[in-house]
């Protein structure tokens, strides 16, 4: 990008952070996208102009990108740029980073976005977690999101890739990328990639390798490994984190990894993302009528996999809010691909403007269920309840909730 | 016993569409009727069922779908009489020809003379059914447009969204029932789940309250005018 009209570019970087400023005093939700698109629309170029001489990873895959974009913050230590409010298209990024002038940046992308962003911001990391199906009936289609990330990584020699070496469709993106830093991470969610993207035969699964009679295989020269403990480069991690499930020790497996690459220290930057206790309102303990409510996001089948997996046996009563808003996808034929049979033995409540869908397929599920229609007769537990929401009931849930 | 065939979910499985199978078969159980839901893997035979389902999939894995079904015993045992339910590029693949990427003519199965061709926009939305007295309730995401065959009767007709052509929705045969509401379109449609559990057992049953069946009357009110 020619910088030649560098005037319009500081005046448009002034705009973000004025129209930011503003939004949020007339309190027009967190006003960051607002900002944002107000300054694309003056400078095209300013997502590239306010990368420039910054280290920026980022991070994008379908689950995981906030959680491992914070760990990634956090562990780096000191200013980081970041957008953490999860608006992960250009708009949001402006905004974060007209926000912050520090010379790191780590920016979550929308997974659709990411070739775009990656040529504006020249990053230095790509970390690619896992693709799997999400709101089909906005983004169809995750092999053609591999197909694009392929040609970007193809022509991107001065970046480097980490990658996961047990997502097939991950491995498609990034085989051909000449630095890559493979991560043998645990990825329970392979459906969507059991028919080979090179030639569409069947792939093949064992507990820890996967492969295709046509060669396509998963990669053996992994950098970071994590089975029963985590070894990055060589280096044991004692990964003890306080943000629950497998899923997170894979994200912070690759967060590691990221920030390996951009020289970090690893030994403090293990610390602080082991005390991570909360990421953008997730995995957050909430109070709401006197209900002490633990918010975990899910936002597709792999997603609610994972959460479902890190309630505990005795929870015996398990809230579940589900919307289909623009932003969930208008269809929840998806709750038909969770296995809410893993349930069996709570009682869930069902909330969210498609709370029938939700109770017709636990009714299915031979899942005991209550469709919640009067909030103020649920009973008060002594302990805490688990609250699985898709993405605009959370949001509604973080509103509706205060800080216990 | 019923048994249910659950073609290729890996490959044809893309809007939740195991959910038909659950459906159907709670609805026999809770009747005292035993059900069997059978996965047919890809690399599995396919193997003798009362009645096989079709999901929806994506060009790649509609096309390898499309070709291991060719190879298989399917057709021969449709022929002689198991039923099918066939959604989405399920019922593109019982046609004589349908679109994908590179091939807008990729041969089908042609066990029911129709065809589809790619249309120059995606249906994406709700999707409502006249089908005889009865509303059908889904949701379609596809790119095709369907054409029948002479004599070939259909579902039902659209009264919102587009269906085959933005007229008529699926095809009706003595074994077929096929419609482009995806996914768990027998779990949004009681009635129908009914109506295909009939015709396959060959008799009545009695009447059987669900959750679904809030669930339907709530999305009728809401979509039908
Ligand atoms: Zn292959």
């Amino acid at each position: 990008m020619p910088l030649g009209s560098s005037f319009r570019l500081h005046v448009a970087r002034r705009a973000v952070v004025k129209v930011n400023f503003l939004s949020r005093l007339i309190s027009r939700g967190s006003g960051t996208v607002i900002g944002g698109r107000i300054g694309l629309a003056l400078a095209p170029q300013l997502l590239a102009y306010l990368a420039r001489e910054r280290d920026v990873i980022l991070v994008s895959g379908t689950n995981g990108k906030t959680t491992t974009s914070a760990m990634i913050a956090a562990g780096w230590g000191g200013a980081v740029a970041t957008n953490d409010t999860g608006s992960n298209m250009p708009a949001g990024l402006v905004a974060a980073l007209a926000a912050n002038k520090s010379s790191s940046a780590v920016l979550e992308v929308d997974e659709s976005w990411l070739a775009q962003v990656s040529k504006s911001t020249s990053a230095g990391v790509i970390t690619l977690l896992n693709l799997s199906r999400d709101q089909l009936d906005r983004a169809n289609e995750v092999r053609q999101i591999a197909e694009k990330w392929r040609v970007l990584l193809a022509s991107a020699n001065e970046t480097e890739v980490v990658a996961n070496a047990n997502d097939p469709l991950v491995v498609y993106a990034a085989e051909l990328a000449t630095n890559v830093a493979w991560c043998d991470v645990p990825t329970p969610w392979t459906t969507d990639a059991v028919s080979c993207p090179h030639c569409t035969q069947s792939l093949h699964f064992t507990d820890d390798s996967w492969w295709c009679d046509c060669g396509f295989a998963k990669p053996t020269t992994a950098v970071t490994v994590l089975r029963d403990g985590l070894v990055v480069r060589g280096t044991r991690l004692e990964l003890d984190l306080k943000l629950p499930g497998e899923f997170n020790r894979a994200n912070a497996a690759m967060a590691l990894t990221a920030l390996s690459l951009v020289n970090a220290d690893l030994t403090g930057a293990l610390t602080r993302i082991n005390a991570l206790a909360s990421v953008a309102g997730r995995f957050s303990l909430r109070r709401w009528r006197g209900h002490r409510v633990r918010l975990l996001l899910a936002k597709n089948p792999a997603g609610f996999a994972a959460m479902l997996s890190t309630l505990e046996r005795d929870d015996s009563n398990v809230w579940v809010a589900i919307n289909a808003r623009v932003a969930d996808g208008h269809d929840p034929s998806w709750l038909y691909d969770v296995p809410f049979e893993l349930l069996m033995g709570h009682r869930v409540f069902c909330f969210g403007e498609r709370r029938l869908d939700l109770a017709t397929r636990l009714d299915y599920a031979n899942v005991d269920y209550v469709v919640v229609s009067d909030e103020s007769l649920i009973p008060v537990s002594p302990d805490p309840i688990s609250l699985l929401a898709n993405y605009t009931a959370f949001q509604e849930w973080r509103e509706r909730s205060s800080v216990c | 016993m019923l048994k249910i065939g659950l073609i290729y979910p890996e490959l044809l499985g893309t809007y939740g569409d195991g959910g038909n199978a659950l459906v159907l078969a709670e609805r026999a159980r809770r009747r005292h009727i035993s059900a069997e839901i059978i996965s047919v893997g890809i690399d599995d035979d396919v193997p003798d069922a009362s009645i096989y389902l079709l999901g929806g999939g994506e060009d790649g894995p509609q096309r390898l779908g499309a070709e291991l079904l060719r190879r298989s015993s399917f057709s021969s045992r449709v022929r002689d009489g198991s039923y099918v339910l066939a959604v989405c590029a399920g019922l593109q693949i019982l046609g004589a020809s349908f679109a994908v990427a590179g091939n807008d003519e990729f041969e089908g199965l042609d066990l029911v003379d129709v065809v589809t061709r790619r249309g120059a926009t995606r249906a994406i939305g709700d999707l409502v059914v006249r089908v005889n007295e009865r509303v059908l309730v889904g949701f379609e995401n596809h790119g095709g447009v369907t054409t029948l065959g002479v004599g070939v009767q259909p579902l039902g007709t659209v009264e919102r969204g587009r269906g085959n052509d933005g007229t008529l929705d699926g095809y009706r045969t003595s074994t077929v029932w096929a419609s482009y509401a995806h996914g768990p379109v027998l779990a949004m449609n009681p009635w129908f789940a009914d109506t295909v559990l009939e015709g396959v057992l060959g008799h009545e049953l009695a009447p059987l309250a669900s959750e679904a069946d809030r669930l339907y009357e709530e999305r009728r009110a809401l979509l039908v005018r």
